[in-house]
């Protein structure tokens, strides 16, 4: 019989697997994409905790910190943003449409099957650092890492001024679709005025 | 305190159970849900109390006597509101989606509950050490957003709609000056674990507390901690005069309780972070050790060392309790911000702010490590 420790980590890792498999397959399949986003939060808490489990605390903490609280509250932040209740018309050829990323899918998973059969890994892996794992990431960071580590930065950077950009259209002085001269101070001022003029009689 | 320490209740409770006659790793398992168990009963106990202590200050505030035939002084009278609540009907809305509606406030209370995990009341006197401490606590919140997003879209409301994200505009701007905040005491006590930064502090009694040393941080987390609590002058989400009463609008019974307790809760819990990386946690502000030598007394002794575990404890009630009525009294004093200037004030003024307070904090630490921390 295995010890209580074994057992409860054989029971988390059951649950915290099937939450990882059934969420992933739930975001692709629903058609929902409110649900599917709010189970994209439970897939992350998921991994998150597979994180815990081989003890790496801090990468743990930090997933939930930038997926869930980042990452997933954006994208919850912009469908709501957007929920825009419009009927869909069905795109021609579904059928041959789902048949094709269906079998593309199942063609990428053979392939991770056999990559993952295939490979020789090294079991155990490498002692767990625990506590310690701060320290390393740290040093790694500003060592042999560094230049990865400022590149991410620089991207992160342009990607945030290629965002504010796109969202301040109010910079360019005509409007990119029809070249015509737009208002400055607000875009969407001709088409929707926001309070009706009163007519005298 | 001294690494002797002969308080450790989990071996004496084990070793009581052996010698009742169950094996060590039952008694073990015994263990395991107590240290949960009496911390889930301190917060809510600190949220009664709370609650209370803010009926009759906001009364005081507005020369109302408050609360007052419900126990002496009014004191049961949150214990009637949480009745109230508990026999309330649970209504679901009929076009709202039954199941979100029910996960949006566990969603929120949950991780609020579970951060309770790194407060300490002592050198040993919290649930677990953990390495990431209070990190972990800024990941956890992090959470909250999620189940508030839930809620204010299942509700098919449009105030709770709204309210829902105002709040997740909310939570996500001010974490970042939050994390900021911390990070730059982090930084000088070289340790995210939460003792770590308390013993750090511990050195010279109130001399040495953070706040003198991070007078900028502390105004920053105090600011940020509101703002994630929403409280006035950042309860936008929740606004009584525009949103009804935002996320919660639809909510009843015992789901509208969850959220009452998670805000209070989360209150509190902000209070004893406060607590802990500014006002010196535990401490007493003159040392225990100093206290000791005037009264030629060992530090090991153990009359001592149940002394020193009270007063640690009741010091950092207290530091907390002085926090939550400063929240109290700001509550009636400061008019609600607008949604745009809470966002301005977010993103362009304590953004910035906490950026210079870290690289300042950074420089400080280079050039005085014996007072920022080597």
């Amino acid at each position: 019989m295995p010890s209580l420790a074994e057992l409860t980590q054989l029971i988390v890792f059951a649950l915290l697997a099937t939450g990882v498999v059934v969420g992933s397959l739930g975001v692709v399949l629903l058609p929902n994409v409110v649900y599917a986003a709010f189970l994209l939060g439970g897939v992350f808490l998921s991994v998150a905790g597979l994180y815990l489990m081989l003890n790496a605390s801090f990468i743990a903490a930090a997933q939930v910190l930038v997926y869930v609280g980042a990452v997933n509250v954006l994208i919850l932040f912009s469908i709501m943003l957007v929920n825009k209740k419009e009927a869909m018309a069905a795109s021609p050829g579904v059928g041959l449409r789902r048949l094709l990323s269906s079998g593309v899918c199942a063609g990428l998973l053979w392939l991770l099957l056999r990559v993952a059969y295939t490979t020789p890994w090294a079991t155990p892996g490498p002692e767990p650092r625990g506590d310690d794992a701060v320290i390393r990431l740290g040093e790694h960071f500003f060592s042999d890492y560094l230049l990865p580590f400022e590149l991410a930065s620089v991207l992160l950077l342009m990607a945030m001024i290629g965002a504010i950009v796109l969202a301040r259209r109010d910079v360019f002085n005509t409007d990119v679709g029809t070249g015509e001269a737009v208002d400055q101070a607000l875009i969407e001022k001709e088409r929707t005025p926001l309070l009706l003029e009163k007519t005298r009689p | 305190m001294a690494p002797a320490l002969n308080l450790d209740l989990e071996s004496g409770f084990t070793s009581l159970l052996e010698a009742a006659g169950l094996s060590s790793g039952v008694s073990h398992l015994l263990w395991l849900p107590l240290p949960m168990l009496l911390v889930l009963v301190a917060a809510v106990v600190g949220v009664l109390v709370t609650v209370w202590l803010e009926r009759k200050i906001s009364a005081a505030a507005q020369q109302r006597i408050g609360p007052e035939y419900a126990g002496a002084l009014g004191i049961l009278q949150p214990m009637a509101d949480g009745l109230k609540l508990l026999f309330k009907e649970d209504i679901i809305p009929a076009r709202a989606d039954g199941l979100l509606f029910s996960l949006g406030p566990v969603l929120v209370v949950v991780p609020v509950i579970l951060s309770w995990l790194i407060v300490p009341f002592g050198q040993h006197l919290l649930i677990s050490n953990v390495g990431v401490g209070i990190f972990l606590w800024i990941a956890l919140s992090s959470i909250q957003p999620i189940g508030l997003l839930m809620s204010g879209y299942s509700s098919n409301n449009k105030y709770s709609l709204l309210g829902g994200l105002r709040a997740a505009a909310q939570s996500i701007s001010y974490e970042i000056p939050l994390a900021l905040a911390v990070l730059a005491v982090v930084m000088m006590s070289n340790s995210l674990s939460t003792v770590d930064i308390v013993d750090q502090q511990s050195a010279a009694g109130i001399l040495s507390w953070n706040i003198w040393r991070q007078p900028v941080g502390f105004l920053i987390f105090w600011i940020c901690a509101l703002a994630e609590c929403e409280r006035l002058p950042f309860d936008l989400p929740e606004a009584e005069e525009e949103l009804v009463a935002g996320y919660q609008t639809e909510y009843s019974g015992m789901k509208f309780a969850l959220f009452y307790l998670g805000s209070y809760i989360n209150l509190v819990l902000s209070a004893l972070l406060v607590t802990v990386l500014y006002l010196g946690g535990w401490g007493f502000p003159i040392p225990v050790e100093t206290l000791a030598g005037w009264f030629g007394l060992s530090v090991d002794a153990p009359v001592l060392q149940v002394f020193t575990g009270a007063l640690g404890i009741v010091m950092t009630v207290l530091k907390a309790y002085l926090l939550v009525f400063i929240a109290i009294l700001l509550r009636w004093t400061v008019p609600r911000v607008r949604i745009d200037q809470l966002l301005d004030f977010g993103w362009k003024f304590l953004l910035p702010l906490a950026l210079v307070n870290l690289l300042a904090t950074a420089a400080l630490k280079l050039l005085f490590p014996a007072f920022f921390g080597g």
